[in-house]
């Protein structure tokens, strides 16, 4: 609409207004020093004292990262055979229903994914006694959620990476599972990096199945967030919130200043690879 | 070959393993839920009475019990619960397109190196929990919160409205939860847009509306399908946010599920809503496959 810039200006403020309003609110009210989490009452870090002496928070927050870790492990194992197997192998027995199972948590809402779980769970549990819901059920709730997720960001580097190099490997004598952590693993290592970083947001970012799939004294932190939530406004929620707002924004200072590092660090190789270059054409252009 | 002979053959475990969980953990219990949306809803707690049974004249008996279905068809809270939450998403995928399409449109036709950073600019805040962003709208939205403040400061209104768990504060909260699931699709095809053809548009004489819906609407159309889905689908199951925002005057099928089962403790009719969930979801998939396929014949 270069017809009307000022509109297109007006909207895209707006719609990112709209976008950052909550969380820069959520970020101010984190410091209000007053009992009415809304009505401001000065500054204070009050609340981020209590959020860290608040031994359920602290538990919660412990469960969450020893399932995230475990969920996201898990997921990056099966994700990188699963991307293995339907890259690398045409045809395989339950090729095609393995690729709709895959594709079934990325599409269906989570909550049915939940029940579906809750559902099963409970069933295995009146007929054998196990598992009983807890770490078990979460861990592998939320590992069923986020291989899939998983699998296809390793799948889609994975076929970026010339087969032929595995055959080479394979030719020169190397056995199958040397060709692929000596070969294939370190071409995909930063598909399979990202692929964990990416089911551990998840993980600890899973509301729905966690509050159908946890029990008994087993709630991990978004879990309890929800379930204070729900009851009204509360400062430490806010803190809580702050806090993650924080950790983004390091992770992507940080990030950032490695990706400029290394933009830097290929200005200079080009420069030298051009400058060589540049010799190589004035010595073969003398020679000839 | 010499292989030790402990090792698994590698390409039956890489194989097997993902298979082997997926079909215990995901189709298992999916058969499961059909299952016991099938049993009879008298058994004690879970119908766990086989369906299929050879009885002793060797002829084989399949009992499938509808009574779970049947009850929720025949009272109205459950249809009525289905088309509130699908009407919602209807109406979230709707406010998103409309929000989000002069968005995606403008940020498509700024300068190319804004881009970049405009994108990342949309994509920050949900790095942030989802939780978190949702209940940061509390907030702004509760009764002394900073929308009323603001309000009854600029002497808009002379007391603080009731904003929260109304059906405005439960749009706000699902166009916010889901706008970025429609404006990345929208821009990723409208930045595609050949401007050739406006040009070509505008040489023949069809002012800047025309071309507007004439060409550049009917070609960002798969984009539009695209985030539409990607929005409707999520917004229908839905769980989170009518809980914190909506309230319980907002009929939804999340809930209804967690209540049948955590409540009711009726297993059989938690299973046969999620089931008739999945049917609901799976009819515009298979719209939008069947759009898809004959697109691409028409290509061929």
């Amino acid at each position: 609409m270069r017809r009307f810039p000022w509109l297109a200006t007006l909207w895209t403020v707006l719609v990112y207004g709209f976008l950052y309003l909550p969380i820069v609110v959520l970020v101010i009210y984190s410091f209000n020093d007053s009992r009415m989490v809304t009505v401001w009452g000065g500054w204070t870090l009050r609340w981020y004292a209590e959020a860290a002496a608040d031994q359920v928070v602290i538990d919660a927050l412990v469960l969450s990262l020893e399932i995230a870790v475990a969920t996201a492990t898990a997921s990056v194992v099966l994700g990188t055979c699963a991307a293995y197997a339907l890259t690398r192998y045409r045809r395989f027995p339950g090729k095609g229903l393995f690729t709709l199972l895959l594709n079934v948590p990325l599409v269906l809402p989570t909550v049915v994914l939940a029940m579906v779980l809750l559902l099963f769970f409970v069933s295995m549990e009146h007929l054998f006694g196990f598992p009983q819901k807890g770490f078990t059920t979460l861990f592998i709730g939320h590992t069923v959620m986020c291989v899939s997720y998983a699998a296809i960001t390793i799948m889609s580097r994975l076929r970026e990476v010339d087969p032929a190099l595995e055959e080479a490997a394979m030719d020169l004598g190397a056995r199958p599972s040397q060709v692929f952590f000596l070969v294939t693993l370190p071409a995909i290592f930063q598909a399979v990096a990202s692929a964990w970083l990416l089911t551990l947001s998840l993980s600890l970012d899973e509301v729905v199945i966690s509050a159908f799939l946890s029990g008994p004294g087993t709630s991990p932190l978004p879990v309890v967030i929800f379930s204070r939530a729900r009851l009204g406004l509360n400062p430490e929620i806010n803190v809580i919130g702050a806090v993650t707002v924080y950790l983004v924004l390091a992770g992507l200072l940080l990030a950032s200043v490695w990706m400029a590092r290394r933009a830097k660090q290929r200005a200079r190789e080009n420069a030298a690879l051009l400058r060589q270059a540049q010799v190589e054409a004035l010595t073969s252009s003398s020679a000839s | 070959m010499l292989r030790r002979p402990w090792l698994p053959p590698g390409r039956w475990f890489v194989i097997g393993v993902p298979e082997f969980f997926l079909f215990v953990f995901l189709l298992l219990p999916f058969l499961i839920l059909l299952k016991i949306s099938f049993s009879h809803a008298d058994a004690v707690g879970v119908g766990f009475e086989p369906l299929i049974s050879w009885l002793e004249e060797g002829t084989l008996s399949i009992k499938l019990h509808f009574d779970a279905y049947l009850s929720v068809m025949q009272d109205d809270v459950y249809l009525l619960t289905y088309l509130s939450s699908v009407g919602y998403a209807l109406l979230t995928t709707l406010l998103c397109l409309v929000i989000g399409y002069p968005f995606a449109y403008f940020l498509a036709q700024s300068f190319p190196t804004l881009r970049p950073v405009m994108l990342m600019l949309i994509m920050l805040p949900f790095w942030t929990p989802f939780l978190i962003r949702i209940y940061a709208w509390k907030n702004i939205l509760d009764a002394n919160g900073l929308l009323n403040q603001f309000l009854l400061w600029a002497g808009i209104v002379d007391e603080p409205l009731q904003l929260m768990f109304t059906k405005f504060s439960f749009m706000v909260g699902m166009v916010y939860g889901y706008i970025p699931f429609m404006i990345l699709p929208l821009y990723s095809n409208l930045v595609k847009l050949d401007r050739r053809l406006l040009e070509a548009a505008a040489d023949l004489g069809a002012r800047p509306w025309q071309r507007f819906w004439l060409v550049t609407v009917p070609l960002s159309r798969e984009g539009i399908l695209a985030g539409s889905l990607l929005v409707f689908i999520p917004a229908v199951g839905e769980y989170v946010i009518p809980e914190l925002l909506g309230g319980i005057s907002i009929l939804n099928i999340g809930r209804m599920m967690w209540n049948e089962f955590f409540i009711n403790l009726d297993w059989q009719r938690a299973a046969a809503v999620t089931m008739l969930m999945v049917l609901i979801i799976l009819f515009p998939i298979w719209l939008f496959n069947r759009y898809q396929m004959r697109l691409m014949e028409a290509r061929r």
